[in-house]
């Protein structure tokens, strides 16, 4: 394991340091972001019921459930995407800094900012790898050439795909590999240097090589974000997460460290689930 | 495994007893098959000879007065059997037509571009968003002798003439729903997970437009640009109640103006074999010109980013 030092962190990224000298113990204590009571409404259908999840800072929460059990509906609370569609609105809280990221004052583009998002299938934009990443930078921060160049390798360097495009970065990020896409869109969110990044069903369009590298990348990328990450795979879910919250219709059934969830659940749903009867 | 043999027994003879049933089904496609080929072939052939016809008598009537002339000289007089007269040109008509179109494109373009913006990003399913794409739906297939019309009433009866800025106008307006539709679908085209995408960063909306969904339907919307220019390019009856026509070769946008498709209107209406002659140069101008124009459309559209 190579340490945070170790990597290309531009100067100016403090947030990451003094990561180490954190023990678990302070690690697990602090949650990044608190859902409470949270109902979500599709128009006049309810499709979360009364939510309450911590996610820990620094930390894999996995999500998972049946298709429509309402976990992509949370994911896209938690960076207010739904606010892009009329007649979608949350009631309830999620607390994120001292503050609720539902009120009507909260600045979206901030709060998109601190809370990345990763999507199902690559979304690369029609650009060079280059401008890719240096896209979102440039959205929040005024860099010179010289530091937009080093946060651009920064970015590729975390998400473990510099060494196969640092040749090629003014040409087409169309022409990558769909994994490559995977990883490049990684990097693209965390150039922006977020504090949480959400992932939403990240590797269900990618070969199995190309999941592996995406799994190791998160586990790498959880020493300096919290993360969260929506799967429809079970043995994802065992590999990755820290803590793994079941939905089913709506509800949060259960959230557990995830050796007790697939081990010992409390519920008779999460049995159900995890052990392949519904779903 | 015994329902497995009792299975197998009818269902082996079952292709036997219908061979000659089958063998009959299998004629009659093939014969329907090959008549339908048959006639698609025979109706794209007589397309073909038509438009080859068209093109051929086009470049060899349009060849004939084809040089220089017709480029540096604007409209000089004739004369029945009268040698000694200088021949003239299409140099009025052509900057005339070069005017109008580019004034035309430029007020129609950023217009046409807004709308169809709006209708894609902003409106999609309002009633608002779907009266406009109806209203620029029914410009789209209005007849072009009514813009005509419209321009006539509204700026060269006011202005107390006919001018090369009412012909102008009267083009923008056929640019607008052209560039609209296009622009509209192109953009439409663009998955929503891209626009999220720009969103989850932390872009406002007008960012992604324009950075983002701009560039990845670039090449359509320029192609619907272009086939707009094409369109109007050709257009004669809105510029005969607009522009009108003019012999000199003039940029007073003011004053009536000349352009390829008028010109061609009046001199192969002339009488004149020398003028008819030009006419026809000036129909191939305009084709070679409109060709030219859709081959970089579909140049366009072919290349990525």
């Amino acid at each position: 394991m190579n340490s945070i030092t170790d990597t290309a962190v531009p100067a100016d990224s403090g947030s990451f340091g003094g990561l180490q000298a954190r023990s678990a113990s302070e690690i697990n204590a602090t949650s990044r972001i608190s859902v409470r009571n949270l109902d979500f409404f599709y128009g006049d259908n309810k499709a979360l019921k009364g939510i309450n999840l911590e996610l820990p800072d620094r930390q894999v929460t996995g999500m998972i459930g049946p298709s429509g059990c309402g976990k992509s509906t949370l994911l896209r609370v938690l960076n207010r995407m739904y606010s892009l569609y009329p007649g979608q609105r949350a009631a309830g809280e999620v607390i994120m800094d001292g503050r609720n990221i539902l009120d009507a004052s909260v600045d979206l583009n901030e709060l998109r900012a601190k809370v990345g998002m990763v999507f199902q299938k690559p979304t690369p934009f029609p650009m060079t790898i280059y401008e890719n990443i240096a896209f979102g930078v440039r959205l929040h921060e005024k860099l010179s050439k010289a530091e937009m160049d080093d946060r651009v390798e920064w970015a590729l360097t975390r998400a473990a795909i510099w060494g196969e495009v640092k040749d090629r970065l003014q040409s087409s990020a169309l022409g990558l590999s769909g994994g490559q896409q995977q990883r490049l869109c990684i990097a693209r969110t965390i150039a922006v240097r977020p504090e949480v990044i959400l992932f939403d069903e990240p590797t269900s369009a990618l070969d199995p090589i190309s999941t592996l590298k995406i799994e190791e990348l998160i586990d790498e990328l959880k020493r300096d974000f919290t993360i969260c990450i929506v799967t429809h795979n079970m043995q994802q879910a065992a590999r990755c997460a820290d803590q793994v919250a079941f939905f089913y219709l709506g509800e949060l059934v259960e959230v557990a460290p995830a050796a007790q969830m697939f081990t010992a659940p409390r519920e008779k749903r999460t049995q159900d689930y995890i052990t392949g009867r519904f779903g | 495994m015994s329902t497995a043999t009792m299975g197998a027994g009818p269902l082996r003879s079952a292709p036997a007893k219908d061979m000659a049933k089958a063998r009959a089904l299998g004629r009659r496609r093939r014969l329907v098959d090959s008549l339908v080929r048959w006639a698609c072939i025979a109706a794209t052939l007589v397309g073909l000879f038509f438009l080859a016809s068209i093109m051929l008598t086009l470049v060899w009537r349009g060849m004939a007065a084809l040089d220089l002339t017709i480029f540096t000289t604007e409209f000089r007089p004739t004369r029945f059997g009268d040698d000694t007269l200088p021949k003239g040109g299409l140099l009025h008509a052509i900057l005339g037509s070069l005017v109008q179109v580019a004034i035309a494109t430029a007020i129609g373009t950023p217009v046409g571009l807004l709308v169809g913006t709006y209708l894609a990003e902003y409106a999609r399913n309002s009633a608002m968003g779907n009266a406009v794409r109806f209203v620029s739906d029914v410009l789209l297939s209005a007849p072009s002798i009514l813009i005509g019309l419209f321009i006539y009433q509204l700026v060269v009866l006011p202005m107390g003439g006919f001018s090369g800025i009412a012909g102008a106008l009267a083009l923008a307006i056929i640019v607008i729903p052209v560039v609209v539709r296009t622009t509209e679908d192109m953009l439409q085209l663009i998955p929503n997970t891209l626009r999220e995408a720009v969103i989850a960063l932390g872009a406002p909306k007008w960012k992604m437009i324009t950075l983002v969904c701009y560039k990845a339907a670039l090449s359509g919307i320029v192609t619907g640009i272009l086939l707009a220019v094409a369109r109007i390019a050709g257009e004669t009856a809105p510029l005969l109640l607009t522009s009108f026509g003019n012999n000199i070769a003039s940029l007073d946008l003011s004053k009536a103006m000349a352009s390829l498709p008028i010109s061609i209107y009046q001199q192969a209406n002339s009488g004149f074999p020398d003028l008819i002659e030009i006419a026809w140069t000036g129909a191939l101008l305009v084709t070679l010109g409109v060709l030219a124009i859709n081959i970089c459309a579909r140049l366009l559209l072919r290349r990525k980013i």
